[in-house]
């Protein structure tokens, strides 16, 4: 599918059948439809403040962010807690690291021995711009 | 009381959200077909670029300055309004989407006292949850909050919030605001009112009543009084159905060929028939016009429109498209260097009361749904995926958009990419 729809009028519908089918026999499963589940319901909760990003790179490998085959599910209005991961900008770039908070201060740290933690101090150019609530890996792929 | 909540430089703030590498440079947004610039960030502003400026006579003075140049984006600033939007619905019960990025919020329940405090979380929401900028203006009128919003605008040590909660406030405003600042005063009316010696929102707000009656109608009477702090422009909450369409553009070049007009009369039209079906409306009328370009002193000029009314009103694009084609046949002439075309559908009534005719030989009711068909079918796979062979094929019959940011969040492709 090309377009993504406005996130509160999409729905991904996969309907939810007690019991199995008979062939040639109208459905007593018919009367057991139960709810269905919509995506959307489980992995977003405020769609106002919802945006999507996708990652290339390997510095967030230990978190299960693979460098070709994750989507984010982003949520601007939540703040960001001790060690949840987050969209940052640092030096006018986009990044994702996981936020902690320490006795010496607030770090950006990587899930990649590769990769060096980034202090986040007074007079550093770093804002946290959304915190991450879910991500989507494309199974085959990793 | 009143609130207008309105983005600060909304276009600009839009491609600001998804480009942090921007956030501190200068940024134009330039019109449909990059023809001139019609939004500008703060920086941008103070580098004296105006609204309308031509980008390509200068070009060499935006790249001297970093200014960092937008085709618009229509789809990214329509997504993200609605977000402003939401956020205001989920804070106020009343409130009215005045235009894209501005919204009047009736503030009746609210205690005085509570009034700034309203507005500041108002605004760190809407920041939190879009990224957008917000000012808000608060008075006891629409008019005062829109002159209230200009004044947080205009002074930084407001923070984009100012609240005209006395008379004191009011005046002051007031004094300080001058008559073709004051919203629904045109050019005209301000002309008008300088030749008597009324510069000032003060001075119009206590010039006699009868004289702004019998010189600026009711309509200038009520803005008087709204000035003085008298509501008299009540809230709306559903937005009235536009009366007319029009749909219109530059050529991306200059056309010659009617094989060529043609195809841009038929898009335009298309397009108006599908906003009419959108809206639930039809068109008693078209209209089509068609120009060259007056900058181009060397070219013979030409103008000419025509208005065709239809015998049943009609939102099916086939009928438009044909009554489209008649009126091109009917105006264009070969021999002129053609620089415009639009398409206008007028006199719109609801699609339920349309009055049938005797003579009407179309199947409606089929049109119909084919319409919803092809409608469905181009909002899930793009504009224009199905359309009528007279709109032609072909790159060239795109837009001319060379600066065009991604979808970033209507699309897949074109979500924020990140590199970690």
């Amino acid at each position: 599918m090309k377009e993504v729809w406005r996130i509160n009028d999409s729905k991904i519908i996969l309907p939810v059948i007690a019991g199995s089918l008979p062939a040639g026999f109208p459905s007593p499963a018919a009367d057991y439809i139960e709810n269905s589940i919509d995506l959307n319901t489980l992995l977003i909760s405020n769609p106002t403040a919802t945006f999507f990003a996708q990652v290339h790179g390997d510095s967030m490998t230990g978190a299960f962010i693979h460098p070709t085959a994750t989507h984010l599910i982003i949520d601007r209005s939540l703040a960001p807690k001790h060690r949840d991961i987050v969209v940052a900008i640092v030096l006018g770039e986009f990044t994702v690291k996981r936020y902690l908070i320490l006795p010496q201060g607030v770090m950006l740290a990587a899930e990649n021995p590769k990769f060096k933690p980034i202090p986040i101090s007074e007079g550093i150019d770093a804002e946290i711009w959304g915190v991450v609530t879910y991500f989507i890996t494309e199974a085959q792929k990793v | 009381m009143y609130a207008l909540v309105d983005c600060n430089n909304f276009y600009a703030s839009c491609q600001r959200v998804f480009e942090p590498r921007i956030r501190r440079l200068p940024v134009v947004v330039l019109s449909n077909n990059d023809g001139c610039i019609i939004a500008r960030s703060n920086e941008a502003k103070d580098l004296g670029i105006k609204m309308g400026d031509l980008p390509f006579k200068m070009l060499d003075f935006l790249t001297a300055n970093n200014v960092q140049i937008f085709s618009s984006n229509y789809t990214l600033y329509g997504d993200m309004s609605a977000r402003v939007m939401q956020v205001i619905a989920a804070a106020a019960p009343k409130y009215e989407v005045y235009s894209i990025d501005e919204a009047f919020i009736d503030l009746q329940g609210v205690a005085i006292n509570e009034l700034e405090a309203f507005a500041k979380r108002l605004k760190r929401n809407i920041l939190q949850a879009t990224g957008l900028p917000v000012s808000v203006g608060i008075a006891p009128t629409k008019t005062l909050a829109k002159l209230a919003n200009r004044w947080a605008k205009k002074h930084p040590e407001t923070d984009g919030i100012h609240v005209l909660g006395t008379d004191q406030k009011v005046s002051v405003a007031l004094q300080q605001t001058m008559v073709g600042d004051v919203w629904g005063i045109g050019r005209q009316y301000e002309q008008m009112l300088n030749r008597h010696n009324i510069t000032t929102a003060l001075q119009l707000s206590l010039t006699s009543e009868s004289w702004i009656r019998k010189s600026m109608s009711v309509v200038g009477l009520r803005l008087v009084k709204e000035l003085k702090g008298q509501s008299c422009i009540l809230l709306e909450e559903m937005q009235p159905p536009k009366q007319n369409i029009c749909t219109s553009r530059s050529f991306p070049e200059i056309i010659t060929e009617k094989e060529d007009v043609r195809k841009w009369v038929m898009t335009h039209m298309a397009s108006c028939a599908e906003k009419l079906r959108r809206q639930n409306s039809c068109a008693s009328a078209i209209h089509v016009f068609l120009q060259t370009n007056p900058f181009r002193m060397q070219d013979k000029q030409y103008y000419r429109s025509i208005t065709i009314p239809l015998l049943t009103p009609a939102n099916n694009t086939p009928e438009l498209l044909f009554y489209a084609g008649k009126a091109l046949n009917a105006i264009y002439r070969p021999g002129y260097n053609y620089k415009k075309a639009g398409a206008m559908v007028l006199d719109l009534v609801p699609a339920c009361e349309r009055q049938g005719s005797l003579f009407d030989s179309v199947d409606r009711l089929r049109a119909e749904k084919l319409m919803n068909c092809i409608d469905s079918t181009n909002a899930i796979f793009g504009r224009n995926i199905v359309r009528y062979a007279s709109q032609g094929y072909g790159e060239r019959w795109q837009l001319r958009q060379a600066r065009k940011s991604p979808s970033y969040t209507t699309r897949w492709q074109d979500v924020i990419k990140i590199q970690i």
